[in-house]
């Protein structure tokens, strides 16, 4: 097995430093967004490969999404999923050049997202439950050898 | 949905999708299978190193080239490689940008114990891209930074002793160059971009030991070793600049290995020379390097064209200069030109 764990670093493997960040943490209140109880979770967001530009230079937010949300005949409910938050995130995280995070319903190619450090092509993409205290990171490929 | 059990050791959870065959596996088989890829594309035939050889990393900051270095260490002290490593980065002088990804080399430089060397543009030079793109404005400054980078590079890595640069350049990166090769008809490059290792007698050997590594599996790999790295995209870089996403990567990798360059097309190369400004390997009297700089000089003064007609040998009065390259082993042999031919030849300077 591996023997390479001797080299140690510091760091978060997301492409950024705290210099080039706005903040290390979010200090942002997610617009509107309720505080967390019985009818809403919470989400743990990260931005790897210099998104977190696109996100107002903050590479880590916590957001509250509701739990539910209506399915899509608007007949009952459905727990929220992964197209829900990518779709929140656009209208209330993103703060410019939405083309170069969203396409179509989903993230362009390109973005690798990960659900709780699993890449989230093994656990259903846009269809995933989301779950109180999920982390949800997503990096961009792209930028920068 | 149930966690999916890795499909190598059938106990941790698989947490990563493989894209080159969509195979489900835990992180520590991930580690495993991506290293000893990366290991087979460097002994696979000859080999691209020998033993006891010294080796340049050619080191950006950013991931592919952070993940390199990471690896190398690795495999050097796992398979007994018995290399020499250095890190070389280039300082092209864009504020806001590459200072910022110089630190992340400085702190790779403590993290992995390898020597640094940075070079600039500015001491080899006496440009930055700052002051370059002040002059041509936006529209040529990559075909700048691209052909200064490469001597910069060759000259770093003969300060260093080294005669053997490698360079993070991933499979998307080769497959990318594959398809913009056959766009512009260019067969002699096809097959020349697809090798892993490009040298001859009078140039410094260069090599990309991620040749099949998918830039998926490099900024995983970077995630979950938590590496230091920097991302973010050159300021100058056209904002229009969509990658092609190819998904059939190695399909077009091998497509492009499949253009041998056949000796009639090496005949009608020209033969390589030494720049008689500088003493750079170049195909013309003047390298491309010294032929842009005598463009900017001239920029900057333009009564220096009119009074003095400038020849190969000597610049203008009154303009900067490359100093002379000097490699520690000298060969002059004929050798098929590489190039930037035709991207310099596109370029005018206003
Ligand atoms: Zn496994
Ligand atoms: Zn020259």
């Amino acid at each position: 097995m591996s023997t390479s764990d001797d080299i140690i670093t510091t760091s978060n493997g997301l492409g950024y430093t705290s210099s080039s960040a706005a903040h290390p943490e979010s200090l942002v209140k997610p617009p509107q967004a309720p505080s967390a109880g019985e009818d809403t979770i919470e989400i743990k967001i990260e931005f790897g490969g210099g998104l977190h530009l696109l996100f107002s230079s903050q590479p880590s937010h916590k957001i509250h999404i509701p739990r539910n949300i209506p399915n899509d005949d608007n007949t009952a409910t459905q727990p929220v999923n992964m197209r829900y938050l990518v779709k929140w995130m656009k209208s209330n995280l993103l703060s410019e050049r939405e083309e170069m995070f969203g396409d179509g319903d989903g993230v362009r190619p390109g973005i690798l997202v990960l659900i709780n450090d699993a890449d989230w092509e093994l656990e259903g993409e846009l269809e995933y439950e989301l779950r109180d205290r999920d982390e949800i990171v997503f990096i961009s490929t792209l930028h920068g050898g | 949905m149930p966690p999916t059990p890795c499909s190598l050791c059938h106990t941790a959870r698989a947490l990563v999708k493989r894209p080159k065959t969509g195979q489900q596996v835990c992180k520590d088989c991930f580690f495993e299978v991506f290293e000893t890829e990366v290991h087979n594309t460097i002994v696979e035939g000859k080999g691209i190193f020998e033993r006891g050889e010294k080796v340049a990393i050619g080191a950006s900051g950013g991931k592919d080239s952070t993940v390199l270095a990471h690896v190398l260490s690795v495999l050097n002290k796992r398979y007994h490689y018995g290399l020499d490593l250095f890190l070389l980065s280039i300082d092209e002088g864009i504020t806001g940008y590459r200072d910022d990804s110089l630190e992340t080399v400085k702190q790779n430089q403590i993290e992995y114990g390898l020597p640094l060397k940075i070079l600039s543009y500015n001491e080899l030079y006496g440009w930055t891209m700052d002051k370059i793109v002040e002059q041509v404005g936006r529209r040529n400054n990559c075909t700048f930074c691209g052909v200064f980078r490469r001597q910069a590079l060759d000259r770093g890595a003969a300060q260093l002793g080294v005669d053997h640069i490698v360079t993070g350049h991933n499979a998307d990166d080769i497959a990318e160059t594959v398809l913009m090769n056959i766009m512009r008809g260019d067969i002699a490059r096809l097959g020349r971009c697809t090798a892993v290792t490009t040298q001859s007698e009078d140039t410094i050997k260069r090599s990309k030991p991620f040749k099949y590594a998918y830039e998926k599996e490099i900024v995983m790999y970077a995630y979950f070793k938590k590496l230091t790295y920097f991302s973010t995209e050159c300021i100058y870089s056209p904002d229009d600049l969509e990658a092609i996403r190819p998904s059939a990567i190695v399909d077009i990798i091998h497509s492009g290995e499949s253009f041998q360059l056949e000796q009639s097309v090496q005949k009608g190369m020209k033969a390589m020379q030494t720049c008689l400004r500088c003493g750079y390997i170049s195909s013309n009297d003047l390298c491309k390097a010294c032929a842009l700089l005598e463009g900017l000089e001239a920029g900057l003064d333009r009564s220096a064209l009119r009074q003095t007609q400038a020849n190969s040998s000597n610049a203008p009065t009154g303009h900067r200069t490359i100093p002379m390259f000097e490699r520690y082993s000298n060969v002059g042999a004929s050798q098929p030109a590489e190039g930037i031919e035709k991207a310099v030849q596109a370029i005018e300077i206003k």
